[in-house]
């Protein structure tokens, strides 16, 4: 009886997450497994093939994309690393207790704004007639307005400046559980700033900094609105692929199977980035 | 202490305040070489303050420290020859035992085959030689402890800091590693300064132990000094258990100073060097639980000075240390050192009690 009822309650507990696992990630991309391995032979008649495979491995302008994604990714998630770090450092080691708070809000203020919002307040401040340009042609710096929208400095910035939250929120939770003394044993037993800071300090942030890096690279490698938004009809960002062949060529088999190719490269880059740093999942994520 | 030497540490005069406090207020002292210092004091007194002055943490607001006769006011942590060991130990989790002890080695620019001999070195001295491949969550307490300490000692430092490393141990252990630390500390023969609140650690271990109370020094002295002439009522009542009456002084005569306390009590007690007592004054008494004699009412009075009678309250049996509680004419409740043999003759609760001590045992301080 007793039993009865816990396994009950196990059912009851498990059942939304299993429902969740289930309906949103695993049928979907089966879906999408099955779809991407259709080929489409005539109007309406299909064939087991791997074709769409094919089609991304002989054009070279879609796997170009994906790689082009893949390294600008890589350097967003380094720049908000960089950014984010001594952000993080600072809330979570320098700043006092009540500052802590306020700060960290500060962080969480441009959430309260929808991704498309945020791209647009970008827009306002960088197209020919925006903020940026008009102020430097009143100062007399430049003569004619400049169009700082549509080009790759712009995309990253913009993608930093959307993700860096996701890289400053385990960092500073790694960070908050460094005892101060192991700072101040670092310095106390000849270490220079930068040995601290290398031997010790981002040592003792890995596994922040690893799963902070692997959020920002996934969100950033899925991107969708900041790169169009910001980079314009050339911004050759997969995701628009994928979109393409969804929406405009309605070629769900090439989409499906591009979002399958997305999917395993950005898994790649991490794993390969675990392997690199000799980090696991388990040890990095899981913890933070 | 000795003049002609250097001493390791000396302090003069030095002062810190945070905004309005005054956290440490005119310290002056100096270590000589190869001792074992303690500073004693309740929390809050500011020694974790005074020690991290030491290290470089905090600057002084005024005054000097020097080590090894050179002033160390502008030398950064990093550049000191002090090292400490933290109150939690600070040993670095991502790094195994063998690194955590080349760390500061590696600071330093030592080749490769030193470190090693080194880390070998200090690993065999603190008696735990095949630790070196352990992750230091793989350790005892005690074992941590000890990386800890050898940690700071293979730089060979002038001065090594603890700031009560004992705390966070379970009870068995803290009494063996006071013995541990005391043994390590001859065998490195480096100065020890030693914080902390627990006054057994201090007079353990101590050559010399430094009283501390908001933020200034009462008393430095050997251990036996402080507990048996104590020069303030702080210290008095700090160090070891006492009991204590507050009265006012009757007659001054011949040395000794007679009391007549809030209750009513009369006291003989011994002037010490230096005080000054005279008659009407406001005094407060302590006498050690050790020196006072209790005694069964019948078995006649004791040729002491003074002398209470009372009724056994409780017996509060500890081996060795067993006391027992003596309700005072008074109603006061009075502590008493006694020996519980297991015979009739042991004092049981509700016995009439003689409770007698000599004046030279009574500390009196004024108000």
């Amino acid at each position: 009886m007793q039993s009865d009822i816990k396994r009950l309650s196990l059912i009851l507990l498990f059942a939304p997450f299993a429902l969740w696992i289930f309906l949103l990630i695993a049928l979907p991309h089966i879906g999408m497994v099955i779809l991407s391995l259709r080929e489409k032979v005539a109007p309406r008649v299909y064939e087991f093939g791997f074709g769409n495979y094919i089609d991304f491995i002989q054009e070279p302008i879609y796997w170009n994309t994906l790689l082009r994604t893949g390294s600008m990714s890589i350097l967003v998630t380094f720049l908000a690393l960089l950014i984010g770090f001594p952000i993080a450092y600072y809330i979570a080691k320098i700043a006092g207790n009540r500052s802590k708070g306020a700060l960290f809000l500060l962080c969480l203020i441009p959430l309260w704004v929808s991704d498309l919002i945020r791209a647009f307040g970008w827009i306002l401040l960088l197209r020919e007639t925006g903020v940026a340009s008009s102020f430097l042609l009143w100062t007399g710096a430049i003569n004619e307005p400049i169009e700082f929208l549509y080009n790759d400095v712009t995309v990253v910035v913009g993608l930093v400046y959307t993700v860096i939250l996701f890289m400053i929120v385990p960092l500073v939770s790694t960070l908050d559980g460094m005892d101060d003394a192991m700072v101040e044993a670092g310095y106390n037993l000849g270490g220079s700033g930068f040995t601290v800071l290398r031997r010790i300090i981002i040592p003792y942030a890995m596994p922040g900094i690893v799963s902070g890096c692997i959020v920002v690279f996934m969100l950033t490698a899925g991107s969708y609105l900041t790169p169009i938004l910001l980079g314009g009809k050339n911004s050759s960002w997969f995701t628009e692929q994928i979109y393409d062949q969804f929406i405009t060529r309605f070629n769900w088999e090439s989409g499906a199977a591009f979002g399958f190719l997305l999917l395993a490269f950005t898994s790649l880059v991490v794993w390969l980035g675990l392997k690199l740093t000799g980090q696991t999942l388990a040890n990095t994520v899981a913890k933070s | 202490m000795t003049v002609t030497d250097t001493p390791d540490l000396e302090c003069t005069a030095v002062c810190k305040d945070f905004g309005q406090v005054r956290a440490v207020d005119n310290v002056s002292f100096q270590i000589p070489k190869g001792s074992f210092f303690s500073i004693l004091g309740p929390s809050g007194c500011g020694k974790t303050t005074l020690m991290r002055m030491i290290a470089g943490f905090e600057d002084p607001s005024s005054g000097d420290i020097e080590i090894k006769g050179k002033s160390v006011l502008n030398t950064p942590p990093n550049k000191r020859n002090v090292k400490m060991v933290f109150q939690h130990l600070a040993l670095f989790p991502m790094m195994n035992v063998y690194e955590n002890i080349a760390y500061g080695l590696r600071c330093v620019g030592t080749d490769k085959a030193t470190i090693d001999q080194k880390v070998k070195d200090v690993l065999e001295r603190i008696a735990l030689p095949d630790v070196g491949n352990r992750e230091v969550h793989q350790l005892s307490g005690g074992q941590k402890q000890r990386i800890a300490i050898a940690r700071c000692m293979v730089l060979d430092p002038d001065v090594l800091l603890l700031d009560e490393p004992l705390g966070a141990l379970d009870l068995k252990l803290r009494e063996a590693m006071k013995i541990e630390l005391k043994l390590l500390q001859h065998q490195f023969n480096t100065t020890f300064i030693y914080i902390t609140h627990d006054q057994s650690e201090a007079l353990v271990m101590s050559d010399h132990v430094a009283i501390m109370n908001e933020g200034r020094f009462e008393q430095i002295g050997r251990p036996e000094e402080l507990y048996h002439a104590p020069k303030t009522a702080f210290v008095a009542g700090f160090v070891g258990d006492s009991n204590r009456w507050s009265g006012k002084v009757s007659a001054v005569e011949g040395g000794k100073a007679k009391v007549t306390t809030d209750a009513g009590l009369q006291m003989l007690c011994q002037k010490r060097d230096g005080s000054d007592l005279s008659a009407g004054q406001s005094v407060n008494i302590y006498v050690r639980p050790e020196f006072i004699a209790a005694k069964r009412a019948d078995t006649g009075a004791a040729g002491d000075l003074n002398a209470i009678r009372g009724k056994v309250d409780s017996v509060l049996f500890n081996g060795a240390n067993s006391r027992v509680l003596v309700r005072g004419p008074s109603g006061e409740l009075i502590e008493a050192d006694v020996v519980v043999t297991g015979s009739d003759s042991d004092l049981r609760a509700g016995d009439d009690v003689a409770l007698s001590w000599s004046d030279q045992q009574t500390m009196c301080f004024a108000t």
